[in-house]
This record gives structure tokens, sequence and C-alpha cells, in this order.
């Protein structure tokens, strides 16, 4: 979704809220810091489709309002010192800002941690400026964690015959222990083995 | 049996605890910043367990459907240090977050002019942010440590019931119930206080305005002598709103100061995109 879409989801309120905190932030960009955790308890955590909440959507908001020679400091350290729900909106707010590949550090981060919501939100559209080798450990460990595939933009752009081999290697390990592995990423493995069968023929 | 554990240090705990926690009834729970058992000697490590306190460990408990809170503070052993002196600088970042439902602990150890500063510095923090505070009280020199407590208490303009001194017995009990303060017990299978004498105070003082915590910190503990306790409240005659009042409405109304608790809505990591996340790194 774009900025605009984003804030054409919120409530009434929200957008009131997000408003006068945009109003902040233009004449102070340091003002972010205070208002960035607070926008959960003002504007609320309901979704408000396309996988966003609008607490996230708020967040991204207030990040777009960042003068751009500011931004990719301060979302830096908003994510360094945020919790789980502000890292996450970080995370998703990447592709609106212009922060050109300053932003992959965070990445790293999200995808080093165990927790499904932050690796989740790595592997949105932003993801394109990771490299093939973290990229694909990135897909494999949803894999592992039980995290849906639909997760992953442009999964079966970018699914190559590595990511195959590594797929092939956990279905081998998890057939030997007796346990399915799921249905998404077996699907994937299959197209992945079809495209390879075609190349050979 | 619902149950809210006011002060429980999770991050020395197994998922096993867990797990057993919340079929025993715990659904929620607070988890004050205290020390590590290791002393900590940089700044950079409190912000660490800081970040784990509102990241990891909300994510661990979610998985066993319990809502987790923290409190944040330079805990009073730690405040002697001059190298971590500097967490007073970062705690107010700390302060906004949406878990974050007090200052705590906070208090005194061994009473020095260090714990002094660091101590009134947060009663004035709690005040500024609007935000109840968790306050503990010395496992040495007790009476006298609970006794100085209740006076920085009140000097700081902080209104009382907007605190809970924490750690009390027999001893210390009657003057923070006279203090205005909330009385908070930490309940051991060895030390602090046991399930019998918790309900032997509870008949002698009421249910009004006390905490019961396990605390299950890294000495020897156990994260179900919270409900071990309610179990003895009712063989005792106490009712089930007895128990319910002590072990889930007055820590919400304690905690439900800092207009930051978060009880009704599903924890937004429990399922992510309708898919479980028990599994978790297999």
């Amino acid at each position: 979704m774009t900025a605009d879409e984003l804030r054409a989801a919120l409530d009434r309120s929200a957008v009131d809220w997000v408003d006068e905190a945009v109003r902040q932030i233009t004449a102070d960009p340091g003002a972010i810091a205070r208002l960035f955790p607070r926008a959960a308890r003002a504007c609320g955590r309901a979704p408000i489709g396309h996988g966003w909440t609008a607490d996230e959507a708020a967040r991204a908001l207030l990040l777009a309002a960042l003068p751009a020679d500011r931004v990719a400091t301060e979302a830096d350290r908003l994510y360094r010192y945020g919790d789980a729900n502000e890292k996450r909106a970080v995370l998703r707010a990447l592709p609106l800002l212009p922060v050109g590949d300053a932003g992959v550090p965070l990445l790293h981060d999200a995808i080093r941690t165990n927790d499904t919501r932050l690796v989740g939100a790595a592997l949105g559209s932003y993801a394109a400026h990771l490299d093939a080798a973290t990229w694909r450990q990135a897909v494999l460990k949803c894999v592992f964690m039980g995290l849906p595939l639909s997760t992953v933009d442009q999964l079966d752009e970018r699914a190559d015959e590595e990511l195959r081999v590594m797929l092939a290697g956990l279905a081998e390990e998890r057939a030997a222990a007796g346990r399915p592995m799921a249905a998404d990423a077996t699907g994937l493995l299959n197209r992945l083995a079809g495209t390879a069968l075609r190349k050979e023929a | 049996m619902r149950i809210f554990d006011p002060h429980i240090h999770m991050t020395s705990r197994t998922t096993d605890d867990y797990e057993r926690m919340a079929a025993a009834g715990v659904r929620a729970l607070v988890e004050p910043a205290f020390w590590l058992g290791q002393p900590r000697t940089s700044v950079a490590s409190f912000t660490d367990y800081f970040d784990s306190l509102i990241g990891w460990e909300p994510f661990r408990a979610g998985q066993f459907g319990i809502r987790h809170h923290a409190t944040m503070a330079l805990n009073p052993k730690e405040a002697n240090d001059p190298r971590c002196a500097g967490v007073l600088d970062v705690l107010p970042r700390y302060l906004e977050k949406d878990g974050v439902v007090a200052v705590g602990e906070i208090g005194y150890d061994s009473m020095t002019p260090e714990e002094d500063h660091a101590f009134a510095a947060q009663l004035a923090l709690a005040i500024e942010y609007e935000l109840p505070a968790l306050v503990h009280t010395p496992h040495r020199d007790k009476a006298r440590g609970t006794e100085r407590t209740i006076k920085v208490v009140a000097e700081s303009g902080i209104e009382p019931g907007r605190v809970v001194v924490d750690h009390l017995n027999e001893v210390t009990v009657a003057a923070v119930k006279d203090s205005g303060s909330w009385a908070g017990f930490s309940i051991y299978p060895d030390t602090k206080m046991s399930p019998p004498r918790m309900v032997e105070i509870l008949k002698q003082f009421g249910t009004d305005r006390v905490l019961v915590n396990s605390a299950a910190d890294w000495g020897k503990s156990d994260p179900l002598l919270t409900r071990e306790t309610a179990d003895l409240m009712l063989a005792s005659g106490f009712s089930e709103d007895d128990v319910d009042l002590v072990f889930w409405r007055n820590p919400v109304a304690f905690y439900g100061q800092s207009g930051k608790l978060d009880l009704d809505e599903n924890e937004p990591g429990a399922l992510f995109e309708g898919n479980s996340i028990l599994r978790g790194g297999s």
C-alpha cells in the first residue's frame, strides 16, 4: 500500500492524530522518537486490510513525514529502540521511504531473530535489496518457523536452483524424521523441480 | 481460576514453566526489570535486556496465551556500579513503550547514597511519565529499609496509591498499608513468604490493596506458588471472589493506572496471519 492508501484506510480519529503528529515532526524531526511508540495507543491496533494494522500504518506515515536526509538515521534508531511492534512497523515502512539500501542492516537484524512477526516483515518488497544467499536462508527459515510462504514477496520470481537444493535437503531430513514439511514449501519445491526438469529436457 | 502474576522474572524460566503456568490459570503477568544473576558492566547490556522485555519475552509468553507486560528501571543493586549509571539516561525511551506498565524495580538494596539518587530520580520519572512504581525492599536490614522506603516515597510527591512496596512480611506489612501504598508479597519455597503465612496475613490485613506474586527469579523459586497460595486461600475459607480479587482484579487495578494494560486484545504474536507460531525454529 502507498502512504496515501494507508492514510485513507485509517479511521477519522487516527487520521487526526497522525496529521497532528506529522505537523510536529515537520517542525521538529526529533519529535518522532516520542510520537512513534505512542501510535498504537492513539490509533489502535485493528487490521485495516492488505495485512496492515492501524498502528503500523500510522507509524509508516510518521516515518514518511521525515525529511529525506534524516529518514534513514531515524528509522535505524526507532528500530534499535523499538519494541517488537515498532520494529515490525519500521520494516514494513521501508519500501515507502527514500532510503535506498540503507535499511538492509535492519532486515539482517530481523532475520536473525526467532520472532515470526519480524522475520515475516523482513520479507516484503524491500527484501529485493537482500543478496541471494541471505534471501534464500530467510525463505528456508520461514519454512522452519512455520510461516506461510505467501509472506515472501517475489517468491517464485527469485526462487532458484540453489533454493531448490536447500528445500530438497530439508524435505529429505523431514521425511527421515517422519515429520511433514508444510504444503506451501512442498509446492514450491515441486515447482522448482519442474523448472529444473524442463531445463534438462 | 484466572491468575495475573504481578511480579515474575520470566527471563530466568524455561518454556516448560510457561506451559505449566498457563495450565495453572496464569493468563497475564508483569516482568519487572531487575538484575540477571551476573552483574552487568555496561549500559548496552541493560538495553539488550530491556529490548528482550518488550520483544522476545512477550513473544514467548504469547505462544502460551499469556499476556506479558514489563516494568523498567535501573535496579538498586546495580545502581551502585558507576558503569551502569547511564541507564537512567536511556530509561525514558523505554517508559514510552506500550508494554511498560510501571517504573521498577526501584528502591534499596544496601541503602547507599547511589541508591538514594537512583531511587529518587526514578520516582520522579514515574511522576513525569504517569506510571505507577514498583518498589523493592531490601533483604538485609528490611524493617529499617522499609521505613526509609516509605519516607522517600512520601517525599517524592508520587501518590501513594500508585506505588506497590514489595517483598513484605509480617514485620513490614502494617507500615506500608498505613502509608496508603499497595502491599506486595513474593511467595518463595523457603524464604521471603510462604503460602500458609500469606493466607494468615490476608486474614489479618484483608484482601484490599494487596498484590501476591511468585517472583520466580534466579534463586530457588516456583512460578506456580501463586496458584498454590490461591488454592490454600480457598481451603482456608476465602471465597472464589476473594481469590479473584487478589489474583486478578487487584493487579489489573494497580497496573491499570498506567493506562497501558492490554488484556482484551489477542496478543498479535499468538497468531501470524492465521498460522500458529508454536514451532518457532524447529
